[in-house]
Parts: C-alpha cells; structure tokens; sequence
C-alpha cells in the first residue's frame, strides 16, 4: 500500500490533495484566497501545457489564445445569445478542440523555432480577433461575465471558487498523470526523444503532437472559463502574448515534464508579483532577477532540480 | 516464400547516388546479411525499406504487397521493426518504459481510457508490463529495467533497442550494425541473440561489419559497393566471389574471411 502511494500519481496526487485541504486554515485573508485561486488557474493551464512542452517537446506560444477563448466564451455566449453559462462553457471547451485540431495539423508540421513564431501568430491572431470585436467582446476595455448558476444556486464568494478551482486542478493532474503514464503519454515521451524511433514502433508521430495540443489547448480553455467566472470579468489581456509567455515560464521554471513542477511554477510566478509589489519600482526587476537565478542553478526547473538533490542524499532515482 | 521483393530501387542524396537501381529478394525465416564497404548505402537501404526515406525510383514489396512510399509506422503495423546504428535511444525514459513503447501497436488506442486509467487499461499495463520485463530478460537487461536509458552504457543500449524491436513482434527485423563498438563478448551474445530471434520465425536483416559473425549465421548475402549490388548468395558463394574480395576485401580481406571460415 506505501508502496502504491510512492508512485508519482498516488502519492503527488495525495499531497497536492492535502495541500488544497489544508491552505484554507492558513490563510489569513480574502487577498490570500485570491492569490491561491489564481495560481490554481493558472496551474491548470500549466499542466495542461506541459504536456504538449514537456512531455511532448512541442512549443507553443500561443495557449493565451485558447485561455482567452474560454474566458470569452462565458462572457460572450451568455450576453449575447442567452446561452445558459454552464453551456457556454462546455461550448467553449468544444470550440477550442476543434480550432486546436484544425490550427494544429499545419502548425505542428513545423519543428523549434519556426513552431514558436507559428504559435505566437496563431495567439495573436485571436486575440486581435477578441480586441477588435468590440461589438461582441467590449474591446480592449473588456466586458462583465454573468454569474455562473448550476441547478438554480448562484456560484459565487471567494471560498466557493476556491473549492470548484481547487477540485479542477486535481482532476485535471489526475488525468495528466493517467495520460503520461499510458500508451498515449509513451508514445508523446518517445517522440520528444526520437521521431524516427517513435514512428518505427509504430507511432503516428503527426497525431499523437495534435493530440497533445488539443488537449493541452483544453486544459487553457477551462482555465481561461474558470477565471472569468470567478473575477466576473474579462480583458483581452488573458488572451495576449504576454500570458502565454508567462504559462511557457511557469512550465520551464518549475520543471519541464513534471506536472507537480509545472504547479511549483505557477505558484511561483503568479505569487512572487503579488508579494514583491513592496519593492515598488523594483518589483519586476526583482522577478526577473529570481527567475534569471532560478534557470542558471535549477536548470532542470525548480522541482526536478530539488527532487534530484534530494534523491541523491537519500541514494536512489525516481521521477518528480 | 519472398518476404520482402526490392525492385530496381533508387535514391540519390545531392550528387551521391546512395542506392542505385537495386534489385533482391529476401526469403521469409532466414537471416539475410547486407555487407559492404563504408558509405554503401547499407543503412540507406534500411531507410528505404522502414519508409523513413522514399525512393526516386523502384519499388518495394512487402509479403507480396507494395508498400513503397508508405509512411514507417504504417510498415511498423504491418510487421517491420528496426534497429538503429546510431543509437536511437527514449532517453528520458526507462529501459522498461522504452520496451514498452515497442510494444504501442499491441496496446489499446482509446485515448478516453488512458486519461481515465479504466479497469481495462490497468489490466493490459500490466500484461505490457510484464512482457515488456520477459523482453528485457531475453536481452539480458533485467538489471537495468528500472534505469533510465540515459544512465545505461553503449553495449546494453545496443540490446535495449533489440528488446524494443522485438516488443513490437515483428515479422521482419532489421538489424544496423547491432554490435558495433561491443567487444567480443557482447558480441558473442549479440550473435547469439540474433540466432534466437531467427528461430522464432522472425526474418532476420543484418547489417554488420564483424565478417565473423555474418559468416557464420548468414543464410544469404548480399553484398552492396557503391549503392549498387556486387554479388549476392550463400557465405560460401560470397566468400569465393573474385569481385568481392578484389573491390570491397582486397588481400587483407581475403585474410578475414579465411579467418572466420576456419
Ligand atoms: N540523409 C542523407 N543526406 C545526404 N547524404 C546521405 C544521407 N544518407 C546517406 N547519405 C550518403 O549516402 C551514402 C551511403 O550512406 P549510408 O549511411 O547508407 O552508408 P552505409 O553503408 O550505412 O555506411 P556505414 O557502413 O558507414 O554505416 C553516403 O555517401 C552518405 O554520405
Ligand atoms: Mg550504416
């Protein structure tokens, strides 16, 4: 039973549980509630992510663009067609695996470099789509979202998102962990390290990179729904450059291939902002400076690069 | 029976006429060795044959079929498998998890179920689990199952993909220079490894430079110079070939072969 609990999907599984439980005790104030919430969303998306980066070693950057599809697809829906919020979502979600299949078919033809700025295009195309639609989407001023109703009860109040965010986040590692430790998430691992050894086993090499960035895309998409539902707003700054060159940090900086690092990340650099604002001016020179730090000593990204020091004191391998 | 026809098969890199117009048949159950001199156009071949490169001109038949042009894991699920002579390792994964990537075409594909780890999936992990752990035994790896590829040394790399190839069960396995840079005694075990898989039914084609060893577990030979056949037939025809030993042997050759034949 130990033993079972070891492994990195029961026992990871098993703290991060704990450690949703548990924080609420500990947090003295609503800001806090907020921080965590927010690095639950963002933790979402980063684990979705870091299959298509880690795992898989495909770049994308341009999973705003699906995050900001689904914070805008429970705004728009439910303003402007009446659409149930629930629906919307579930539209949402549906929405982006579909754009994500058809977008990623040419796109992931490309390898390195030429797939970056190819993503990059894609994550800039929808958010002009989303900035210069104004009639529907508010604009770059952005617009309110209703308020999420499930069988007759309003979702609202900061403890009730942090209980739904919480429980995505779980689910979503849980599926993560299933999927990297199946034949599906062998052959995404095999590929990043030889595409000719992949294919000659007998892996379609073109669709199992698809299938990693739709799904990766859907983990962003529900990320980006869950936000909007819970600050109540949306900005087409969710769906910009920069948010996705922040997911890309999230994932490097706490670990690629490894979906506990990818939250240490978001923890990370969705908390380090919030606490560092005493600093004033300083602040962002400071994240830089802790992010530069970071890379040159936990090359790896933070949690593998931990987990293997500690591992060696204690004598023997494992995986993060 | 013919498992594999090559018909006047051609491919050309810039200038460098890698294969050119290359016609044999490789019978089905045998071990069938390709030898020649460096840059011959051994490993293009096999490039040729598992659809990792598409020919200029000629054609491919498999069991009958033509399969030329196909995509390599469209050939994979038909019942090619390879080896690579630079190490084509998933280094990031373990010995095990790397026979078990061998054995994907064997394994259930609804991606439903792996995000879900269904009862039915568990079960099949197991049994891929453990035939992937009888692979790694029959190579001699067991040690190292739970050991990242990245850790392991070169000769047990060599065997690690032999298990990888065989995990896929296979009809044809073709081998690139399975025991370059081994010493003898891998080698040994090497040779003795390729005898086995032989014995199971498996179509064995082997690219090897150790004369010794082609020699003695050879059924047929083929011998490529320039991208282009120069002799074919048993080790003995081969051996006794004038052409040969002049143009790719030459006296110190000659010497070799003596060696392994006696
Ligand atoms: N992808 C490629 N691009 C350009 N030239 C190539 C390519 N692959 C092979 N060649 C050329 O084709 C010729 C045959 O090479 P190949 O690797 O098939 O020889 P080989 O018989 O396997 O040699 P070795 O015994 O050294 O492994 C060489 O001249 C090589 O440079
Ligand atoms: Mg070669």
């Amino acid at each position: 039973m130990l033993a079972r609990l070891k492994g990195p999907r029961r026992g990871g599984l098993l703290v991060l549980a704990l450690v949703i439980a548990l924080l609420p005790l500990v947090l003295p104030n609503r800001f806090y509630f907020d921080v965590a919430i927010l690095i639950g969303i963002n933790a979402i998306a980063v684990v979705g992510l870091n299959l298509l980066i880690g795992y898989a070693g495909q770049i994308s950057l341009g999973h705003a663009g699906f995050y900001g599809i689904g914070a805008y697809a429970v705004a728009v829906l439910p303003a402007e067609l009446g659409i149930p919020s629930w629906l919307a979502f579930l539209i949402g979600v549906a929405f982006v695996a579909l754009l994500a299949f058809v977008v990623g078919r040419p796109i992931l033809r490309l390898k390195g470099h030429y797939l970056a700025v190819a993503t990059l295009g894609m994550g800039i195309l929808i958010f002009m789509v989303v900035t210069n639609e104004s009639q529907w989407t508010g604009g770059p001023d952005g617009m309110p979202v209703a308020r999420l109703t499930l069988f007759g009860f309003r979702v609202s109040g900061v403890q009730t998102w942090y209980w739904i965010t919480g429980a995505a986040l779980l689910l979503g590692v849980w599926f993560a962990l299933n999927l990297i430790d199946s034949p599906s998430g062998r052959a995404l691992r095999a590929l990043h390290d030889s595409e000719v050894a992949a294919q000659v086993a007998g892996i379609d090499v073109a669709s199992y990179k698809l299938f990693a960035f739709v799904v990766s895309a859907i983990y962003a998409c529900v990320a980006g729904s869950i936000s909007a539902f819970y600050t109540g707003f949306v900005t087409p700054d969710g769906a910009g450059f920069l948010h996705s060159i922040e997911m890309v940090s999230m994932v490097v900086l706490g670990g690629m291939a490894s979906t506990f690092g990818g939250i240490v990340g978001a923890a990370l650099l969705t908390a380090l902002p919030q606490f560092l604002t005493v600093f004033q001016e300083y602040e962002h020179a400071l994240l830089g400076l802790v992010i530069m730090l970071c890379m040159i000593f936990l090359r790896r990204g933070i949690l593998p690069s931990l987990a293997a020091v500690l591992l060696r004191g204690a004598g023997q391998g494992g995986r993060a | 029976m013919s498992h594999l026809q090559v018909e006047n098969l051609s491919i050309a890199f810039g200038g460098v006429h890698a294969i050119e117009d290359l016609s044999f048949d490789i019978q089905a159950a045998t071990i069938h060795s390709i030898i020649g001199p460096n840059g011959a156009g051994k490993t293009t071949l096999f490039n040729l044959i598992t659809g990792l490169y598409r020919p200029s001109a000629g054609r491919i038949r498999f069991e009958e079929e033509d399969v030329t042009g196909k995509p390599p894991h469209l050939l994979a699920a038909r019942g090619m498998s390879r080896t690579f002579q630079n190490l084509q390792i998933f280094f990031r994964m373990t010995a095990l998890e790397n026979v078990m990537v061998g054995r994907h075409l064997q394994e259930p594909k609804n991606p439903v179920a792996h995000v879900l780890r269904l009862p039915s999936l568990r079960r099949s992990e197991t049994a891929c689990r453990e035939r992937a752990r009888e692979l790694l035994d029959f190579v001699g790896l067991s040690a190292y199952a739970a050991d990242s590829a990245g850790s392991m040394p070169y000769g047990a790399l060599k065997r690690l993909e032999i298990a990888r190839a065989l995990a896929a069960e296979p009809k044809m396995l073709l081998l690139d220079e399975p025991a370059a840079g081994c010493n003898p005694a891998e080698t040994r075990e090497i040779d003795d490894l390729i005898q086995k898989i032989a014995e199971r039914g498996v179509t064995v084609v082997l690219v090897e430079h150790d004369m010794h060893l082609v020699m003695n577990i050879s059924n047929h030979i083929l011998v490529l110079d320039y991208g282009r056949k120069l002799a074919e037939g048993t080790a003995a025809e081969v051996r006794a070939n004038p052409e040969v030993i002049a143009a790719y042997l030459g006296a110190q050759g000659q010497e070799e072969f003596d060696r392994a034949r006696g």
